[in-house]
């Protein structure tokens, strides 16, 4: 290995510290940081920065997320760490009624310049309530930005977005990648939310997926193009501001699209995705979304099958609309 | 300046000959009128050549407070009037809800004038609290504006909030008031916050946090307590006990001996008071905050008082009986605060022109308010977001 293949989680770390370093009012809080967090994402921060500024927490979600708040209303700005997403819910009125709100309510007077950090995804033997992807709820809560990274560059180039914005950040992260490497360039540059990564580009059909995700579709997409299949493939990024745009574009010119995401379908961001290509192109052939059933994520291996995604199913499906 | 550009401002402009040159200055102001930015603009007027943001120093309070050791009788006058303040607003403010004028609802918080005045009374300026969705009165006695804060009832543009939040959103950042709060104990983890940041920055300011009785069964006042507890915060914790959780007595929804041995099982120590005597809250809040601002961690004040009016201004309170409310009603802290700045030495005809001019004060915002211009139509989809604001 390089000496620039880094884990996830350790270039999750590196850019957190890099920006601590730039803004003294960046802090942490959440459970368990002070060891460097469930997923090593903030290793070594604790040592560097001490106590005062990586506050190693009670198991209070509400707290957690409501100190947050009061924080940067007085003019910090924290990175509130809530372990995995599932332990947002008894944080959910803090987030949703409260952060996502101040600005408004207030007229303008305060900002929750803040960036709530939640790995969420599929990881095996999880079930239920480890394993949910919720992504879409947040969405629908006007205030709030929603990130999705699936790449260690790009969790990078976000998590730096979001601590120089003034927006609170529901910040995604795809917790069953945060231990797979990647070759890093030198420069993690900051990367603007609702621009969309174009990965390979192609005239017959487009794919559109994010977060943990986006590896299946890739390797369907790899699978397509030794087919002969033009495949324009993109990785959104971020949910919200999303990039609208670009997905539309390519929509027009290849007539078909398959959205391809982790989770329950129905309400999910797949069908804003979705709609929103239905509602701007006029000359559409087919859409399919790919995405988990509407159940609770089941324990037992040979049930928790049944929400996976696997690239058989994304091939399938733009066969589907080939066919159209 | 960015941070500048979602905010309401108008500009002022005049001239001035610098050097024999006429230049252009202007004046940017918020909507409460507060500079922002001053700019001296250069002789074509279109390029400014110096440009800077005010700070705007906080506004005074409602009345700086007279001393409480040097001159007794101009400080019981002070709290006096802020608590009259404070009951004329609420009054006024159900009646207009009641007459149709004034859109939503009241939660009134006539009758437990005592708490806010004499904990804020106790507080410096740069202090924060935090309050409930039973809020004028905490923002009163912090020193909010009161045109300010009628006109953001009324839901108008000139309103402390733009009239994007009225009664139970109201918020006034330029005296420390970080919002009244729509969620029974929301207002709890915020303090905790605010404290913590406070103290990042190198602060020695406090923050008050306000809740009621009803507050001390929700999950977010255990974990406060506990929060404030383990990093030792400068939160004044302050229980306002008006006896109802909403539409019922908190005598049938509360276990145990109260939210201050519930604030102790944490190691959160404090006092119980007479939440009606605006003279003992005073004093137990300025104890009480003292010991937390020295580093004593946080401190507890249990505030026991009493709500005249229903739960809501529609409200017609039947679930309580006349004698209690007669029992009540006779310890009036109004009447006893009345009655003390009698005994310190104020003349009657004093006192009933300080009453007087409250009243005509309340009016006057009143009449005004009802004239000001509602926010228009596009300032719904401002203030949302930056990233992904509303197209």
């Amino acid at each position: 290995m390089s000496s620039n293949t880094l884990t996830m989680g350790e270039v999750a770390a590196r850019t957190l510290a890099d920006e601590m370093r730039r803004d003294p009012t960046i802090w942490v809080l959440g459970e368990d940081v002070e060891m460097g967090g469930i997923f090593a994402q903030y290793k070594g921060l604790f040592q560097e920065f001490g106590a005062q500024r990586v506050v190693n927490t009670p198991i209070s979600e509400s707290t957690i997320m409501g100190a947050g708040l009061g924080a940067a209303l007085v003019g910090t700005r924290p990175v509130i760490e809530m372990r995995i997403a599932d332990f947002v819910l008894p944080a959910i009125d803090e987030l949703v009624n409260q952060i996502a709100k101040v600005r408004y309510m207030f007229g303008g007077q305060a900002r929750a310049s803040l960036v709530a950090r939640m790995p969420h995804g599929l990881m095996a033997g999880s079930a239920a309530q480890h394993s949910q992807i919720i992504e879409s709820w947040f969405v629908n809560v006007p205030g709030l930005v929603v990130a999705a990274p699936s790449t260690a560059l790009d969790l990078a180039g976000l998590l730096r977005t979001a601590l120089r914005s003034d927006d609170p950040v529901v910040f995604f992260e795809p917790k069953a990648l945060f231990k797979t490497s990647a070759d890093m360039p030198d420069d993690w540059p900051a990367i603007p939310f609702g621009k969309a990564a174009h990965l390979s580009a192609g005239d017959d059909v487009t794919i559109v997926s994010w977060a943990q995700a986006m590896p299946v579709a890739k390797t369907a997409a790899a699978e397509l193009a030794d087919a002969r299949v033009g495949v324009d493939l993109f990785d959104l990024r971020s949910l919200w501001p999303w990039d609208r745009d670009a997905i539309v574009a390519s929509v027009a010119r290849t007539r078909r699209l398959v959205v391809v995401q982790e989770g329950v379908g129905a309400a999910g961001f797949g069908a804003e995705v979705a709609a929103t290509v239905g509602e701007a192109v006029s000359a559409l052939k087919g859409i399919r979304r790919v995405a988990s059933p509407r159940i609770p994520v089941p324990f037992a291996p040979t049930l928790e099958e049944a929400c996976w995604i696997r690239p058989g199913m994304i091939t399938k499906a733009v066969k589907e609309v080939l066919a159209l | 300046m960015r941070h500048l550009l979602h905010r309401r401002w108008r500009l002022h402009e005049a001239f001035v000959k610098i050097n024999g040159i006429k230049r252009g200055l202007w004046r940017a102001v918020d909507h409460i009128e507060h500079p922002v930015c001053l700019s001296l603009m250069g002789a074509r007027l279109d390029v400014p050549v110096a440009s800077r943001e005010v700070t705007a120093p906080p506004r005074p309070s409602l009345m700086q407070i007279p001393s409480h050791k040097t001159d007794h009788c101009a400080f019981l006058r002070e709290l006096y009037r802020r608590m009259k303040a404070i009951r004329v607003f609420e009054d006024t403010c159900v009646a207009a809800h009641k007459a149709g004028e004034m859109p939503g609802y009241i939660h009134s918080s006539a009758g437990q004038e005592a708490v806010p005045v004499g904990v804020c009374s106790a507080l410096r300026t740069d202090d924060r609290i935090t309050s409930t969705h039973r809020g004028h009165g905490h923002g009163l006695a912090k020193g909010s504006d009161l045109d300010g804060m009628m006109a953001e009832l009324y839901g108008k543009e000139a309103g402390l909030c733009g009239g994007k939040g009225g009664s139970m959103h109201v918020a006034d950042f330029s005296v420390g008031m970080l919002g009244a709060n729509g969620i029974v104990a929301g207002g709890i983890p915020i303090a905790c916050g605010a404290a913590q940041g406070l103290r990042l920055l190198g602060s020695d300011a406090i923050v008050a946090c306000f809740f009621g009785d009803g507050a001390v069964n929700r999950g977010p006042f255990l974990e406060g307590m506990n929060w404030a507890a383990i990093y030792k915060l400068p939160v004044l914790f302050v229980c306002e006990d008006n006896t109802f959780s909403a539409f019922t007595h908190s005598s049938t929804t509360t276990a145990g001996p109260g939210p201050l041995a519930r604030a102790e099982s944490c190691g959160v120590s404090g006092e119980r008071v007479d939440g009606n005597d605006v003279l003992a809250v005073h004093e137990a809040a300025l104890r009480l905050s003292s010991e937390a601002r020295a580093g004593g961690g946080p401190r507890f004040l249990w505030a026991k008082t009493y709500r005249f009016s229903g739960h809501v201004s529609v409200d017609p309170a039947a679930y309580r009986s006349q004698a209690d409310l007669d029992a009540a009603l006779a310890h009036d802290p109004l009447a006893l605060a009345r009655a003390k700045l009698a005994k310190a030495g104020l003349p009657e005809a004093d006192i009933a022109a300080l009453d007087s001019e409250v009243q005509a004060d309340i009016l006057r915002s009143q009449a005004r308010a009802r004239t000001l211009p509602y926010p228009h139509r596009a300032q719904a989809f401002m203030d949302v977001q930056d990233m992904g604001a509303p197209a």
